[in-house]
């Protein structure tokens, strides 16, 4: 794990002395809210329907113990004993008082974390694949070039104040588990001939102008990867809309350009900036690098696991998945139990995480945009005592990827632009298809919900995705099918006519009777869904 | 009738103008009428409360509810937590915002 150096904690302490400031003369009164609210937003504040909210950025999703159990102690000691995990990879706190907020900071900052770059229209928290270091199959770890960018991206000067926020994913292997293509910049990590590069996909996005993005380059050479990522960024902010919010994306851009021209001004702008020469030199990437050598793996571990207990084989068939090192597994905590609230985790429950990490993981914990743990680096023969405590800390729910595995926005319970809930819609499904065996017979299926159309939910990326939306005061859900996240990118289509709270879910389960009516051999639902068309479940959604 | 509420500077907690102060409570809310923007503009001024704003609500025998769904949630809290809301012993409570 990448460690700060003197510049990054100096950056982080200066940053939280300079807020502590700004706190105190707004309680004081000397700022009104209008001048601090874009103060406080930088740092992570926001003012939600209930209270104030602190997102903390998780840096690709990547944490140690230490800094999990002060996730723990801030939900603890100034929140109401829990989190929430975000679909980018971040923890956010629902009920933070304005003048501990200084004090939060402070706790961050001693364990190498802060709360920039969560808001405001700058470059976002970097986000990457939950399994980087541990995946059979990836080409090389990416987070040493998502740390870069994090390292560029703090604080750019030019970058500070785009037209909109700015999402960067960097995966490096051919599954696509950071939903890469639905970012504003999504690079995968590619060899040719040999060599490292990257491939550039931009322009990108869900909220309410969903786009897929399209490759723009397919191979910039890995020495030039930070300058290709800067005339990217450059060219957006010279063109980019500032008139209109809605059209202020670089999605929009790229889409009123094209692909073809804004790539043309791209590589103009690439030519003048390598000669800038802000590519860092070799030694800088290798002292990056060398934070995510691979932890001293044991060798000549068995592969084989006892799988007498029923319920910890669903577990192991479900949650676990395989490394790319003999011995050894990646373990998935899903923070779905039935009935539960997506991506919340007590203190408690998060201590105990932290507490396995250190035991069984070699210190390391992700989180992954679909509102899960995981512990990348497990001994296949610790894997019984994992789930023992995973159990006894309710965090054992096989349903990785199954339909109760349901990506949620807090919704109109916490969120201050919903429109409608979505935290109980997912309760109920889950509770419709409580059954585990229900779910694995319905395979792979992932369900997305979005409490309004900025779909920080991922509703158009759902295999069945929803989207709540006020309709004269009233709560209605509309149903979306056939999106993808994965590297079989796609955008879910709607329906028709929405339903209310609990026709929403019978429609759902329609939607799966159906399926499982039309499914041939193996078939994902997704799989089903884009042979057979959209018409047959339409038909059966509405008769 | 018509209700002044927003957000508490220090804690953000929701709060409801009173008539003569603030409070967490909506069923102590008071009917601004015609005075609301007037009553705003000077709580703007104050500085004590986050993002004023009037909305529209319905007087019941149990005090005032707020016409749409997101205030009422604001007023009681996150109907998924019932422990979390204002009235943590009352089970029924989240129907009051459905």
């Amino acid at each position: 794990m990448y460690k700060y150096d003197q510049y990054d904690q100096a950056i982080v302490d200066a940053r939280v002395a300079e807020f502590s400031d700004q706190v105190r003369r707004r309680l004081a009164g000397d700022i009104t809210e209008d001048q601090f609210k874009p103060l406080r937003l930088m740092n992570g504040l926001y003012l939600q329907l209930h209270a104030y909210m602190l997102r903390v950025a998780i840096p690709y999703g990547t944490l140690d113990s230490r800094q999990m159990r002060m996730l723990a102690h801030i939900a603890r000691t100034y929140d109401r004993d829990y989190g929430h995990f975000t679909t980018r990879q971040n923890i956010q706190y629902n009920w933070i008082k304005l003048e501990d907020a200084p004090a939060i900071l402070e706790d961050l900052a001693k364990v190498e974390m802060h709360a920039i770059q969560t808001s405001g229209n700058c470059i976002r928290n970097i986000s990457s694949d939950q399994y980087a270091g541990a995946a059979a199959d990836e080409i090389t770890d990416p987070r040493p070039w998502a740390e870069l960018l994090r390292q560029w991206s703090t604080f750019h000067p030019e970058f500070s104040y785009l037209p909109r926020k700015f999402k960067i994913a960097v995966i490096a292997a051919d599954e696509d588990r950071a939903a890469m293509r639905l970012h504003d910049i999504g690079i995968q990590i590619v060899t040719r001939d040999g060599q490292l590069g990257a491939a550039f996909y931009v322009g990108g996005g869900m909220g309410r102008t969903p786009m897929v993005a399209p490759l723009i380059k397919d191979f910039v050479p890995i020495a030039d990867y930070l300058s290709y990522a800067e005339a990217c960024l450059r060219v957006y902010n010279r063109y980019g809309r500032r008139d209109n919010i809605y059209k202020a994306r670089i999605k929009i851009l790229i889409h009123e350009l094209g692909a073809e021209e804004y790539a043309r001004q791209v590589e103009a702008e690439f030519a003048h900036v390598k000669s800038l020469g802000i590519d860092p030199p070799a030694a800088e990437l290798d002292r990056i690098a060398a934070f995510f050598a691979p932890p001293a793996f044991e060798t000549g571990l068995p592969d084989s696991v006892d799988r007498t207990d029923p319920d910890f084989a669903v577990w192991l068939d479900q949650n676990v998945k395989a490394h790319k090192q003999p011995g050894y597994a990646i373990v998935n905590i899903s923070l779905k139990p039935v009935g539960g609230i997506p991506g919340d985790a007590s203190s408690a429950q998060i201590d105990v995480m932290a507490d396995l990490a250190e035991r069984y993981s070699f210190d390391e914990l992700r989180v992954t945009h679909a509102q899960n743990i995981v512990l990348p680096h497990v001994a296949k023969r610790d894997l019984y005592a994992v789930w023992q405590a995973l159990t006894d800390a309710d965090l054992a729910a096989a349903n990785l990827d199954l339909i109760s595995d349901i990506i949620a926005c807090p919704g109109l319970d916490y969120c201050s632009l919903a429109n409608a809930r979505s935290i109980p819609v997912a309760q109920k499904i889950a509770q419709r298809f409580a059954d585990v065996e229900r779910q694995r017979t319905l395979g792979e299926l992932k369900l997305k919900i979005s409490g309004c159309i900025n779909a920080c939910g991922h509703h158009h990326a759902g295999h069945i995705g929803i989207l709540g939306v006020d309709r004269k005061g009233t709560e209605n859900y509309q149903l979306l099918l056939g999106g993808s996240g994965a590297e079989d990118t796609s955008l879910g289509k709607i329906t028709g006519p929405g339903f209310d709270e609990d026709g929403i879910v019978d429609a759902v389960e329609r939607v799966t009777d159906k399926y499982l009516e039309l499914r041939e051999g193996g078939e994902r639902f997704l799989d089903t869904y884009r042979r057979v068309g959209f018409d047959p479940f339409k038909e059966a959604i509405y008769g | 009738m018509k209700l002044l509420t927003g957000n508490d500077l220090a804690s953000g907690a929701v709060t409801w103008w009173t008539g003569d102060g603030w409070s967490i409570h909506v069923e102590d809310a008071a009917d601004v009428g015609e005075h609301g923007e007037a009553i705003l503009t000077a709580e703007e001024g104050a500085r004590r409360v986050n993002a004023p704003y009037l909305i529209d609500a319905v007087a019941t025998p149990d005090g005032p509810r707020p016409a749409h769904i997101k205030d009422r949630i604001r007023a009681l809290g996150p109907t998924v937590r019932p422990d979390l809301t204002l009235k943590p012993a009352d089970p029924d409570a989240g129907s009051w915002v459905i």
